[in-house]
């Protein structure tokens, strides 16, 4: 077991190497009521970039990935994919567009094995009628039959064989951070919104999980905007850092430029105010 | 065990203990069962009430509404397919009855609609509506009947190809094709991607959307594939048991004893729909007979049928505290503890108990 090698030493040559803009947002602004979660926020996603977005507990993180997800629907300002602005659709929508999610909470389907959770994210993949699986056409039992290899192929990648058919609900924490990953693997979306993958989980899972992320992001070339509270794992893993405090944002650039920024300091460690 | 610990696991037995539950229907029933009264008191309402069964089992333990209009979609059925036969005699039988059961889904549609906006036991009360228009609508526009006012009206006899279906037999085996072929398709269709995405909706519906589940989508057409099976059974009740079209026959209270069925029998899968119809119905027969039986009429009649009341209200309390996957958990759980356990099996326990 070679763990350390894999988080520790940055790939030299990436396969999908950082490109364009692949998500805009626009001078976003979100309120609930008379409280701002998110005030002119404008940031952008590289394409192939695994992009971080830290910040204080209620700093709007959650809530900003929840206003590209389609959950939210910000009051002002716009987000654009691929140059395409997403408007007020609802999230099912935005899965059709490419980008997938984890959830803070755990959003796992309990009742359901782990490989039917995972099954639930090739939704896309699958367009069988009811009626067609219903009489189990041809056509839709090749389909189930291909997913499913899919997904026993991811099940693979993330070493959760030896659960496949225990419900979630009865598993353990980390391990259901990773069954939600398989599941938004299992979309094959273009990107990943995590947000925050590795809470909750020890110094060991943590480092499985980045060597996941480093890996789906290196093969696949998937971009990826995860919301991290460990610093560490932020500094090794992301291209670019966005830093949100008070639903503003006060940093963006790579991580030891953000690392350097005093406003970046001054919010974590907290500074007296006039 | 939690209530969380579940249901997938055991979806796949669906599928065979349906396979052998028809087998024996089909094989050993004709050979054992020789009286009338077996097959039209019992054996055919309960493959009829089975069916609605799974339809309400489809919306509610997979796809997670709780909808209370089961007995609304039966007299759906059952009144489009008499006025089918009335006004399509030249239809094939098994096609009107195909209609009926489209034309209970279309109103399974609209009063599916709600379950867009409202869950829980709010939705239940919303659906209630379906429960009350129906039976409204047959009762006040005279065409539904016929115009008919004996108010006593005879369901039409059962012909497919130009054979008659009219004894109880004859109707048995009906009643048995066609719940085999539309459960067979139920549990193909809960094992498949379409039952996925309703358990995706029911366990966690903001994940299901963002795994690009349209909610819209998939709550109608459970409600629309639910209220199809309560149509084809609602006809199937009224041709084969009732054999005449009353709407009280349809009213809340059959409802109510359909949602029991699906609770007591174990939310989530094919097989409770089965089990829980059988205890429903078979529970006032077995105590009907211990009280005349037993008791040489001893015990009143009417503290019989409270008695009945009593229990089945006991029954709900003490499964939805102890056993929310009802009675087809219960039964696995006994045949787990019966089998000898392979030595892979314990390996997995004690993985999961580490």
């Amino acid at each position: 077991m070679n763990i350390e090698q894999n988080t520790d030493v940055v790939v030299p040559a990436r396969n999908f190497p950082v490109g364009g803009s692949i998500l805009e947002v626009k001078n976003i602004s979100l309120s609930f009521g008379g409280v701002n979660a998110i005030t002119d926020t404008s940031f952008k996603v590289l394409e192939h970039e695994i992009r971080a977005i830290i910040g204080p507990n209620g700093a709007g993180k959650s809530s900003l990935l929840n206003c590209i997800n389609g959950i939210y629907r910000p009051q002002e300002g716009t987000i654009s994919f691929r140059g395409k602005p997403l408007g007020r659709i609802s999230p099912n929508i935005v899965a059709q567009i490419g980008i997938s999610r984890t959830f803070q909470n755990l959003a796992l389907f309990k009742r359901m094995s782990v490989l039917d959770n995972i099954l639930v994210g090739r939704k896309l993949h699958m367009s069988s009628s009811f009626l067609s699986v219903a009489v189990q056409l041809p056509s839709a039992m090749r389909e189930e039959r291909k997913n499913r290899e899919k997904c026993e192929e991811i099940i693979q990648f993330l070493e959760i064989a030896h659960i496949r058919d225990t419900p979630v609900g009865k598993l353990p924490y980390g391990l259901q951070k990773k069954v939600e990953l398989g599941r938004a693997l299992a979309t094959e979306a273009e990107m990943l919104l995590l947000d925050e993958p590795m809470a909750g989980m020890n110094v060991e899972e943590k480092r499985d999980m980045c060597r996941f992320i480093l890996k789906v992001n290196d093969e696949l070339g998937t971009t990826m905007v995860l919301i991290e509270h460990d610093m560490g794992v932020v500094m090794d893993i992301s291209d670019n850092v966005v830093v949100l405090d008070y639903g503003k944002i006060i940093g963006d650039g790579p991580p030891d430029e953000v690392r350097a920024n005093q406003e970046v300091i001054d919010a974590y460690l907290g500074v007296a105010h006039d | 065990m939690k209530p969380s610990t579940v249901f997938m696991s055991y979806t796949r037995n669906d599928l065979t203990n349906f396979v052998i539950l028809m087998g024996l229907g089909f094989a050993v029933v004709p050979f054992v069962v020789q009286t009338d009264y077996w097959y039209s008191s019992i054996l055919i309402p309960w493959l009829c009430l089975s069916l609605a069964a799974v339809g309400q089992q489809i919306v509610m333990g997979y796809a997670g509404q709780l909808a209370l209009g089961a007995a609304g979609f039966m007299a759906a059925g059952a009144f489009a397919l008499f006025n089918l036969e009335l006004r399509l005699p030249f239809m094939p039988f098994p096609f009107n009855l195909m209609i009926s059961g489209l034309i209970a889904a279309f109103f399974g549609i609209i009063f599916g609609l709600p379950s867009l906006r409202v869950r829980g036991i709010y939705l239940m009360v919303a659906t209630l509506a379906a429960q009350f228009f129906i039976i409204w609508m047959i009762d006040k526009f005279g065409w539904f009947k016929n115009y008919d006012t004996s108010g006593i009206i005879t369901a039409q006899d059962i012909v497919i190809f130009g054979r008659e279906f009219t004894s109880p037999f004859e109707m048995y085996l009906v009643v048995l094709v066609t719940v085999t072929v539309l459960t067979v398709l139920a549990i193909n269709m809960t094992r498949g991607s379409t039952g996925r995405n309703w358990m995706a909706v029911r366990d966690m519906d903001i994940a299901a959307e963002s795994m690009g589940i349209s909610l819209l989508r998939t709550k109608l057409q459970a409600f629309a594939i639910s209220a199809f099976f309560c149509g084809v059974a609602g006809a199937l009740f009224a041709f084969t048991y009732l054999k005449s079209m009353e709407p009280v026959a349809f009213d809340i209270k059959l409802s109510f004893r359909i949602l029991f069925m699906v609770i007591l029998g174990g939310l989530g899968t094919i097989n409770g729909a089965f089990i829980g119809a059988a205890f429903i119905l078979l529970f006032p027969v077995v105590l009907n007979t211990l009280g005349n039986g037993v008791f040489h009429g001893m015990i009143d009649a009417t503290i019989i049928s409270s008695i009945e009341l009593v229990v089945f209200g006991v029954l709900i309390i003490v499964f939805m505290i102890y056993e929310p996957l009802g009675m087809a958990k219960l039964w696995d759980s006994i045949k787990a503890k019966l089998a000898p356990q392979s030595t892979l099996e314990q390996a997995q326990e004690k993985q999961q108990r580490l």
